[in-house]
């Protein structure tokens, strides 16, 4: 681990004031400590180490405790997202109607690995755990945005939607 | 002025992906353009059930369904519909079958054979309105049980109805609440998992999002019975409309004095809390959700002691599914005498199934327990995709197996689907067809409960990784004929020495696909399988490259037209893959 992962100054101290406040308002900081991490990710778009220490440090636990929880949970990611971020659902109904063919296709598309954002951070793909709009399958989410339907000949059309925009969301 | 029509849209997660909230911004605007706003009134529901024909709109009191509507519709249903009373016949269901158009949901042969209790109030009332809940008897339940009936009355009727747990294990809930109300403690909790890890299985969703205050009555009253002052709802945090409708109810039922101190002047103490998940599956076991809940890593821990006797911050905890809860107020409003004469002997009441995959009639159904699979897949649903012929259907998710075509008259109830080699589990029904690769499959949840496996245990922690390396090697046509017996030795050593249900159940999808479909992973062991490239004729431009680059000469087609793959002679090298410049080559 390099000295940036626990370089404490580099978190924004607006987000960092909002998460503390939220902090203080619980009844029972420990026990609530997976509400906090999603307040967090919520925040920051992702969880980062120093985040993590700062998590600990305010609630006076380990840090590898913090740590355990986060790695975890697969809701939960250490790493920087990209600006858009594209979730293939790997429920058993997409999964049956071709959603691992829609996610290769997603990941050629763009040259990406999944779950790591693309050199240009725009977009980060990653494949996630039923949303439960079996009936829609396969399901492929932008931000809040659904696709349903969707197969290997919508992938193009889907990233272009997103591509040409320069915006932050 | 009361209103003379009352629209009913869908809001569900399914349907709201499909724009049903545009569609009742766009009916607000257009009943304003025509002067109507008093006269119609707009009900935002819960889901009808009818997923894959959403978004689904019911006109009450004409009894009209309309179905996969668009936001481009909506000035027609107005001006045809509501102004002059015509129905839009283009927006009526056409059942497949006759092809006939059917007007009201009762006569779809979706809804033909549905018995709501648990779902009773979805697509009914609107969710985030508690007056309308009460208007369905609600809250009457709990105030009747607080005033005139004792914790133990309560926890007999709900033993006499024989009501069994939804979540999957299929526990005596009326037991399961007196083993928690028998313990001396001073504090007790109940909890209600919504934690819908199943891939596949929406109900739970649908309930929180469509009635969350029949559960949020139910743990009053589960609190009520077990001696619980406090209440916690374990939701997954990918269902963020079911966990702001819970907030919503939670915020109402405050006010209106059904949570709080002293609910009906009774004495009894009772609130709500919301905690979230974070995606593990493990967490559907209570003792994982048990640390989840208080914010740790979501791995179990050895049973006993029950959570009955020390469970939450080491006290007695009841924890009960959602569906579990959903079906509490109805067995007490209308007696357990009533519930248990439902079902089968064994399994009473109805079952939630969320039907999925290869099936026309995508959506949740509610059916008698005892309702034969073959109902359900072909009369409800409607049949497979295109006509094509069944496989077999997939129960109980990754812990559970495949039922085949042999046992589609088998009617459904805990014991039955266990003696077939499946389970009931939460009620995820997925539907294969004959495309479908059985091995396949297997691997697909394996590669779940890999993923999943909370790493505690070693059979589970490595078990589940080394089944699914055999199952990738046969896959790959890199596997032999002793694969399949360390297997099926792996699997069951995995089943008897893992520590909790997950890795119990894990090798159940291996070990059931093995038992039905042995000939699919003798083909993989044997390397007998025949693996193709394809070509897709519409997209295949005829430039030859793929013929001129094939090591063993079986593409065939002239130029400028679509070539052709001699599938018994491909080797599947993938040359023709690469070389193709339109992507109109299939992987096998």
């Amino acid at each position: 681990m390099d000295k940036e992962h626990l370089n404490m100054r580099s978190l924004d101290v607006g987000k960092l004031a909002a998460l503390n406040n939220y902090i203080s308002d619980l009844s029972d900081p420990e026990g609530s400590l997976i509400n906090i991490l999603h307040r967090a990710q919520d925040l920051f778009g992702y969880i980062p180490i120093n985040l993590q220490l700062h998590i600990a440090r305010k609630l006076k636990i380990g840090a590898a405790k913090v740590n355990g929880v986060v790695s975890f949970y697969s809701y939960f990611t250490q790493e920087k997202t990209g600006r858009h971020v594209v979730s293939v659902c790997m429920g058993t109904a997409c999964y049956v109607k071709g959603a691992e063919k829609v996610l290769h296709a997603m990941l050629d598309e763009l040259g990406a690995t999944k779950g790591k954002a693309t050199d240009d951070g725009q977009f980060t793909i990653r494949d996630v755990r039923c949303v439960g709009a079996c009936g829609l399958a396969p399901v492929v989410t932008v931000g809040e945005k659904v696709y349903d339907n969707v197969t290997v000949d919508d992938v193009k059309r889907i990233l272009d939607e997103y591509r040409g925009e320069k915006r932050g969301h | 002025m009361t209103e003379r029509m009352t629209i009913l849209v869908c809001g569900g997660t399914g349907c709201i992906a499909l724009e049903s909230n545009e569609i009742i911004a766009a009916l607000k605007e257009k009943l304003a353009d025509v002067g109507l706003t008093e006269e119609i009134r707009i009900i935002r529901t819960g889901c009808f059930g009818f997923c894959g024909q959403g978004p689904i709109i019911k006109l009450q009191p004409d009894n009209i369904t309309y179905v996969q509507v668009g936001v481009e519709d909506v000035n027609e249903i107005v001006d045809e519909h509501i102004v002059k009373g015509r129905i839009v016949e283009r927006l009526l269901y056409v059942n497949p079958r006759t092809e006939e158009l059917v007007k009201t949901s009762e006569e779809m042969d979706f809804y033909k054979k549905e018995y709501r209790i648990a779902l009773r109030n979805l697509g009914l009332i609107n969710p985030e309105d508690i007056l309308e809940y009460i208007a369905m008897k609600g809250y009457e339940a709990l105030a009747v049980c607080l005033n005139e009936r004792t914790p133990e009355d309560v926890v007999q009727l709900i033993k006499d109805s024989k009501l069994r747990g939804r979540g999957g294990g299929g526990f005596s809930t009326g037991l399961k609440w007196e083993l928690t109300a028998r313990e001396e403690s001073d504090e007790k909790y109940i909890i209600c998992n919504a934690d819908e890890g199943d891939p596949g299985a929406f109900m739970d969703r649908s309930i929180l999002e469509g009635d969350p205050h029949s559960v949020l009555e139910a743990m009053a009253i589960g609190g009520y019975a077990t001696g619980a002052n406090i209440g916690i709802v374990y939701i997954r945090a990918e269902y963020p409309l079911a966990y702001k409708r819970l907030q919503i109810a939670l915020s109402q039922a405050r006010e209106y004095g059904f949570l709080g101190k002293n609910i009906f002047d009774s004495g009894f103490d009772f609130d709500v809390e919301i905690r979230l998940g974070a995606g593990a599956f493990v967490c559907g076991e209570e003792t994982a959700l048990i640390n989840s809940v208080m914010g740790r890593r979501g791995e179990p821990t050895k049973k006993p002691p029950y959570p009955s006797v020390s469970g939450f911050r080491g006290k007695p905890t009841s924890v009960n599914n959602v569906e579990t809860l959903a079906n509490i107020v109805p067995i007490l409003l209308n007696g357990p005498e009533w519930f248990s004469s439902i079902g089968t002997d064994t399994s009473k009441g109805t079952k939630v199934f969320a039907l999925a995959g290869k099936i026309n009639n995508v959506g949740l159904v509610e059916v008698p327990m005892g309702t034969t699979l073959r109902e359900i897949i072909f009369d409800i649903g409607g049949g497979i995709i295109g006509g094509k012929e069944f496989k077999a259907v997939q129960t109980g998710g990754p812990s559970g197996g495949v039922i085949t075509k042999e046992d589609l008259d088998t009617p459904i109830d805990y014991e039955s689907l266990k003696a077939i080699g499946s389970m009931m589990g939460s009620g995820g029904m997925i539907v294969l067809d004959e495309d479908d690769d059985m091995v396949e499959l297997a691997k697909f949840y394996l590669d779940f409960t890999q993923d999943e496996s909370c790493g505690k245990c070693t059979p589970c922690r490595v078990g589940t990784k080394r089944l699914h390396e055999i199952l990738d090697r046969l896959t790959r046509m890199e596997g032999s004929p002793e694969d399949l017996d360390l297997l099926e030795d792996l699997s069951y050593n995995i089943k008897y020495s893992a520590l909790c249900g997950l890795g119990q159940t894990a090798p159940n999808p291996v070990l059931s696909t093995m038992k039905y479909f042995r000939s699919e992973y003798d083909a993989y062991a044997y390397r007998t399988k025949r693996i193709a490239f394809k070509i897709i004729e519409d997209k295949c431009i005829g430039c030859t490259k793929c013929a001129r680059v094939c090591p063993v000469a079986c593409i065939e087609g002239s130029p400028k037209r679509p070539h052709v793959i001699d599938e018994a002679d491909c080797i599947a090298c993938g040359a023709c893959y690469d070389a193709c410049p339109v992507d109109a080559i299939e992987r096998p």
